[in-house]
């Protein structure tokens, strides 16, 4: 909790995940922060959102009305973008992509409704890396066979190895980085303006947060889920 | 030799401005991609909805590197691990 000392000292400049409180967890100290609650409001959002459209879906109609259009919209325009990237490997993946797709995106609009985004966090987007990683890991060895898989570590030649694991490493971190420095710098860019410019800041920072919270959350989500779905179409390929 | 924590601070605010001229890479990097889009999708307009998503893809991915300047410039800001 080591709050900036250089921009925050004459300043209201305030962007830093703030402890709630703290409670002992096995002689660790473990702190409950403003990330936790902001995803637990986005969580709650979603689940009253997912049941009411639960219930409606329950008593779906032939002709579509109301609510149902708007959830037969999100799952089949989901559903196409999966489809579309992943060919016929894409229908078992449904379910994580447009999981993943909702969840980061809502997150990244939260900014908006005045939360701190919890994709701002990096203890938030590096689970959404290492899930990545283990799909495409799993599939790989089931697609590949263990004796694939060592085949394409060592693919040039043998020595090489090292090299083809620190790429694989690579890719949840660089996922998961891309995603928080993103959110981040939006949420850092509107810190600063209301921190500095609070004089004067009347109505203009509704555009810059059209374009850092759901121009940059809406494209992020969407190179996320692109690119966990190209890895794992680049898993599923048998030689 | 011993500094003082100020004299440390400074030194890492001057480095974080030097981490953020990673920015001038992607910049470049997403304008020529831009640039490219703009005449694929002068060429073949009917294409433009493919054209657009395969160029914010790669303009996302580019962006990845500059980012990492970003992240290391907020480090030595407001983590402030050498003034420990």
């Amino acid at each position: 909790m080591v709050i900036g000392l250089l921009l925050s000292a004459d300043s209201e400049v305030d962007f830093m995940i703030h402890g709630i409180f703290s409670y002992n967890f096995f002689g660790h100290e473990v702190w409950i922060t403003t990330s936790h609650v902001c995803l637990l409001i986005v969580l709650l959002t979603l689940m009253v959102f997912l049941f009411i459209a639960g219930r409606v879906m329950k008593h779906a109609t032939e002709v579509p009305q109301g609510f149902q259009n708007v959830v037969e919209l999100i799952a089949e325009s989901l559903d196409k973008m999966v489809d579309s990237t992943m060919g016929k490997n894409g229908k078992n993946f449904r379910n994580y992509i447009g999981t993943i797709f909702i969840f980061i995106l809502f997150s990244n609009i939260s900014g908006l409704l005045g939360l701190r985004a919890p994709t701002a966090d990096y203890g938030t987007t590096l689970p959404l890396g290492i899930a990545t990683f283990t799909l495409i890991f799993v599939n790989k060895i089931r697609y590949q066979k263990v004796s694939g898989f060592l085949k394409g570590l060592m693919d040039p030649w043998p020595f090489w190895m090292p090299i083809n694991i620190i790429g694989d490493v690579a890719v949840p971190i660089s996922l998961s980085l891309r995603l928080f420095a993103n959110v981040l710098s939006g949420t850092v860019m509107m810190a600063l303006v209301y921190g500095l410019l609070s004089k004067i800041a009347f109505f203009w920072p509704a555009a810059l947060h059209v374009y850092f919270d759901l121009f940059s959350g809406a494209i992020q989500t969407y190179v996320f889920c692109m690119l966990t779905m190209t890895y794992l179409s680049d898993a599923m390929t048998t030689e | 030799m011993e500094f003082n924590t100020e004299f440390i601070k400074g030194c890492s605010a001057i480095g974080a401005g030097l981490a953020l001229i990673a920015g001038i890479g992607p910049g470049v990097g997403q304008g020529i991609a831009a640039g490219h889009a703009a005449s694929a999708v002068g060429r073949n307009p009917g294409a433009k909805g493919d054209v657009t998503s395969t160029m914010l893809l790669g303009q996302a991915v580019a962006e990845t590197t500059g980012l990492y300047g970003l992240l290391v410039g907020m480090i030595l800001l407001f983590v402030q691990p050498l003034a420990k």
